[in-house]
């Protein structure tokens, strides 16, 4: 088998692995570079779990190839907090309770993140529907889009 | 033995030469655009070892242009960029809405027309659409470009027309004409994430009185293939897309459907179903047209 050389930046730091040509970008997260962060639910694109940007745009690794990835950008649910402490997200997530297994937590957590970047105010429709390929078998979803309306204000600036 | 490979290759000759060589040589080789097809059926239907060939380092598969004499949709720009764009948004609305209902957030990432089409599914959102605004394939190959009609590319369940060596490039259309819009409906159980149960894209065109002079109707996931139903879109044409003629128009869709029967819905059902998702998009695409100009 020949294993391909792919260079790439993950969470803003240039990283070099090797991969098969059939992995996926998830498994050469978790399996080559050590993030398991990213989770996989399912591996067909329906959960969520595995979510994380590839050059800006939201997607499921799972259906991306390590391969792929070459002189891209891709940034992880690990690269969410910062040396200040947890993202305002992260925070909000703990606080609400928005979690219990945690298996869809930083699928969700990154799919968040990406609409509140592009869409300071969304109202919940506008969540749910954004987060409609985010599968959560635990929390029944109502303390998921509360904890992200919360995040939005404290994000915004305003008091909860 | 045969192993996974990949290539992504810079020019459409050298995609053209990889899948010659393969074919030439008995080995697999197949076109990865966004992969959400494709990925899972590598992992869920037939994980035989192959060389994916991405066609999305290519400028003509990533080229959007909306001028006034053509539009021209690259077959491998994913849904997200689609959908954010306004202007093909305004010229062709039921387009852009079929390509949004594509799966997730995450899928429109990654999805692109090209593969929605090339997939060839029974079910396929955007074929509808693609063939109610007479969307022409652009297909490269060993023996040059060529030009195909949408309605004509989709030759069977998960089959298309593409010859050995060839790839689809992008969709053209003509601009629509003033008073000219579409609309695409589909059914579905559930608010998102889910796969038609029937589905139905119009595009009519208006005179100053409000009478239809072009109409094109085409319907999915009630047959083998997605339909171009030129029964329905001459129900519609002279009249002033009053409710009989939108009823004629439904009772056509209904005539030329052939469904089976699954877990989404009955054969029966989506007979009945499909007209009325067609009567609703002609409404759409009507008033859509009175408010272009
Ligand atoms: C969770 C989920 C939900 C989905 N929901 C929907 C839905 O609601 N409606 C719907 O219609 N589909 C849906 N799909 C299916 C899929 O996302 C779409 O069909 C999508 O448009 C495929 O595009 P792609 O770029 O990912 O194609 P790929 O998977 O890359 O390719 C699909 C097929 O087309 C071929 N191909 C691709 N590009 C070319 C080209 N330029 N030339 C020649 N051959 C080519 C490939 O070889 C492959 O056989 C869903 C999929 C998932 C995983
Ligand atoms: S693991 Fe990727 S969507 Fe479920
Ligand atoms: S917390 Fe368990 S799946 Fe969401």
């Amino acid at each position: 088998m020949s294993r391909t050389h792919v260079t790439t930046t993950v969470n803003g730091e240039r990283r070099e692995f090797l991969c098969e040509p059939q992995q996926s970008l998830l498994d050469v997260l978790r399996d080559e570079l050590q993030l398991t962060g990213t989770k996989e639910g399912c591996a067909t694109g329906d959960c969520g779990a595995c979510s994380v940007m590839l050059d800006d745009r939201l997607v499921c690794s799972c259906l991306v190839l390590g391969v792929e990835a070459e002189a891209k950008s891709i940034d992880t649910i690990e690269g969410i907090a910062t040396d200040e402490g947890l993202h305002p997200l992260q925070e909000k997530f703990l606080e609400h309770a928005a979690l219990q297994c945690g298996v869809c937590t930083p699928g969700f957590i990154v799919a968040a993140k990406a609409l509140l970047d592009q869409n300071p105010d969304p109202d919940e429709q506008q969540i749910r529907y954004w987060l409609a390929g985010n599968l959560c078998r635990c929390t029944g979803y109502d303390k998921i889009i509360r904890a992200v309306q919360d995040a939005a204000q404290t994000m915004r600036g305003e008091a909860s | 033995m045969q192993s996974f490979a990949y290539a992504a290759p810079e020019t459409v000759e050298q995609v053209i030469a990889v899948l010659q060589e393969h074919s030439q040589a008995g080995k697999p080789a197949q076109i990865l655009a966004g992969g959400t097809d494709l990925l899972v059926q590598i992992r869920s239907v037939d994980g035989s070892a192959r060389t994916i060939v991405d066609v999305k380092k290519l400028p003509e598969t990533n080229r959007l242009e909306i001028g006034a004499s053509e539009i021209y949709v690259g077959a491998a720009i994913p849904g997200a960029v689609l959908t954010a764009n306004t202007d093909l948004k305004a010229r062709l609305p039921g387009l852009v809405e079929a390509i949004d209902l594509i799966g997730s957030t995450q899928i429109q990432g990654r999805a692109s027309l090209g593969g929605n089409l090339c997939n060839a599914s029974p079910a396929g959102d955007t074929i509808p659409a693609l063939i109610a605004n007479a969307g022409r394939c652009q297909i490269a190959g060993p023996a040059g470009t060529r030009e195909l009609p949408v309605e004509e590319f989709v030759t069977g369940v998960g089959t298309n027309a593409l010859g050995e060596g060839e790839l689809l490039l992008g969709i053209c259309f003509t601009p629509p004409a003033a008073r000219t819009s579409d609309a695409y409906l589909r059914f579905i159980p559930r608010t998102e994430m889910d796969i038609a149960v029937a589905g139905a894209g119009v595009s009519v065109t208006l005179d100053e009185k409000g009478i239809c002079t072009a109409a094109r109707v085409s319907i999915c996931a009630v047959a083998p293939t997605v339909l171009l139903v030129p029964a329905a879109a001459d129900a519609l044409i002279g009249t002033s897309l009053d409710d009989e003629a939108l009823a004629a128009a439904g009772a056509a869709c209904t005539a030329a459907s052939s469904p089976i029967s699954d877990k989404r819905g009955t054969a029966e059902y989506r007979r009945k179903v499909v007209a009325v998702l067609c009567k609703r998009a002609a409404g759409i695409a009507a008033e859509r047209a009175r408010g272009s100009h």
